[in-house]
């Protein structure tokens, strides 16, 4: 059974490489984010005080403005920022939507890529040729899945990266609103492949702006503002 | 699928240190393979284009070896059938070492865009550069042996000594790409500084000039961790063993360095990601 448990969560980005002028203009404006931290270093506190459980079949929508902190949310579930303070327990497999373009090598086929990606997953070889043989068909790209991915018009390195992100079933999907360029044709067939895997993960956490995707996937909404949690309510 | 993430637990008020860093380090070996895939990409793109390609590696420390030896060899006055299988394996070593060392500063720089976008071990980073220093330098092992070939020097069977050499300079090179990695990506002024001492122990190490040269002052010379880890290569190859101070100083420096790099990994490991 999958479960994210946050208690008392706090996330602080420091400031470093910039002039002494610049902190103390910075800690003289008076806000409630940056602030000189017990080492004397100015942080940018990017989420404070979290307290939340997400259990098995819940579909989290993170709202609010830019800036709120739910990438940041996104990436510490990932295990990618650790908390400085409070702490963090998630049990299941995470699959991380944030940025499907990561790992990528411009000057590699689109391939070869795939197969760099299934690397990155630690797979073995064998599941390495499955994945390239689905994300490849799935992608559509044919004769170019040999050709550089540098030369890839928008569309189609969307559409690989894409294919490869989405062919794995984690049971914690953590998704950020990313899924929005492609051709018409592509993205009927995107919402599909994407629909599948949102219902088959135990938990999504997702990070949008669109209430037709709260709407139609999710079935709680967090609200953060300015880094904190100021609304938590099932829909 | 056997990825490290199946569980995620942590707590800021007990961070269990040194258990995710070894964590960390187990992951980062046994993901051997990425770390190699990544280092062989690495270099076909920085030789994309070239018409001769990796042979660049081979062929620069030939020319290199070429020019040196001759300029030095008259110099110093030296018989190039001495001197020549000394400047092929120090130059082979040190310029193994030396790159490695000024790529352990972007260790956890260069890779800026995966540490922020995927949970990977950081240990991954760091063999990535071991890996892709080696097999730059796996490519000029063949003019060693053309140098012993030409010269007819055959090491005696304390060449195979040379092995613990290599060892020795390998968990340097990983523990330095995770120790300067860190430091570089914390205080951005230690990369110009790394190049001027990589710079400067070039002249200072025995690489040009050998050691006996200094006559009774060599004992200082184990104050030079280069010395001590080139000796430990090139003594079984070329001097038939190698002065036990050196061996002793290699591993002394190695200890050091590993502890060093630990204790730093294990305390700032959880930071590297707000760093880079």
């Amino acid at each position: 059974m999958a479960s994210i448990r946050a208690e008392d969560l706090r996330i602080e980005f420091p400031l470093y490489h910039f002039a002494r002028s610049m902190k103390k203009r910075l800690l003289g404006v008076a806000s409630r984010r940056v602030k000189e931290d017990p080492q004397n270093r100015v942080v940018i506190s990017a989420l404070s005080d979290l307290n939340f459980t997400i259990e098995s079949g819940e579909r989290v929508a993170l709202v609010g403005h830019n800036g709120a902190g739910k990438t940041t949310l996104l990436r510490t579930l990932a295990g990618i920022y650790e908390p400085v303070g409070g702490r963090l327990t998630v049990d299941g497999e995470i699959g991380c939507l944030i940025d499907p373009a990561a790992g990528m090598d411009g000057l590699s086929t689109g391939r070869d890529n795939i197969r760099l990606r299934g690397l990155y997953r630690g797979l073995d070889a064998a599941q390495i040729a499955a994945l390239e043989a689905d994300a490849g068909e799935f992608s559509g790209l044919g004769e170019f899945l040999d050709v550089p991915i540098h030369g890839y018009s928008a569309g189609m390195s969307i559409r690989l990266a894409f294919a490869v992100a989405t062919a794995f079933q984690p049971q914690i999907l953590l998704m950020d609103e990313w899924f929005s360029a492609g051709d018409a044709d592509f993205m009927a067939k995107a919402q599909t492949r994407l629909e599948q895997l949102v219902k088959a993960s135990e938990i999504l956490v997702i990070a949008t702006h669109d209430m037709d995707v709260v709407k139609r996937w999710c079935n709680r909404v967090i609200r953060l503002e300015a880094g904190r949690i100021v609304g938590d309510e099932v829909v | 699928m056997p990825r490290p993430e199946h569980y995620l637990s942590i707590d800021a008020a007990n961070p269990r240190h040194v258990e995710r860093a070894l964590a960390d380090l187990r992951d980062g070996l046994s993901q051997w393979r990425l770390a190699l895939a990544l280092a062989r990409l690495d270099l076909r793109n920085r030789y994309r284009g070239s018409v001769l390609g990796p042979l660049w590696m081979s062929l620069s420390t030939l020319i290199m070896l070429i020019g040196l030896g001759l300029l030095y060899g008259t110099l110093f006055k030296l018989d190039l059938a001495n001197y020549l299988p000394h400047l092929a394996v120090s130059l082979i070593i040190w310029q193994w070492m030396s790159t490695c060392i000024t790529e352990a500063c972007s260790t956890l720089i260069g890779a800026e865009g995966v540490i922020r976008q995927m949970r990977l071990p950081y240990t991954l980073h760091a063999l990535r550069i071991a890996f892709r220093n080696s097999l730059v330098a796996a490519h000029s092992l063949p003019i060693i042996l053309l140098v012993f070939l030409v010269f007819g020097h055959v090491p005696g069977p304390e060449g195979f000594l040379a092995i613990f050499g290599l060892l020795l300079i390998g968990i340097n090179m990983l523990a330095g790409g995770l120790l300067l990695g860190m430091m570089c990506a914390r205080f951005r002024d230690i990369p110009s500084l790394v190049g001027n001492v990589v710079q400067l122990a070039f002249f200072a190490s025995p690489i040009l000039w050998k050691p006996e040269l200094l006559g009774d002052a060599m004992v200082w010379m184990a104050l030079n961790p280069f010395y001590a880890l080139l000796e430990t290569v090139r003594g079984p190859l070329v001097e038939g063993g190698g002065p036990l101070l050196a061996w002793v100083a290699a591993v002394f420096y190695t200890t050091v360095h590993v502890v060093l790099a630990g204790l730093l990994f294990a305390r700032f490991r959880s930071r590297i990601a707000f760093w880079v």
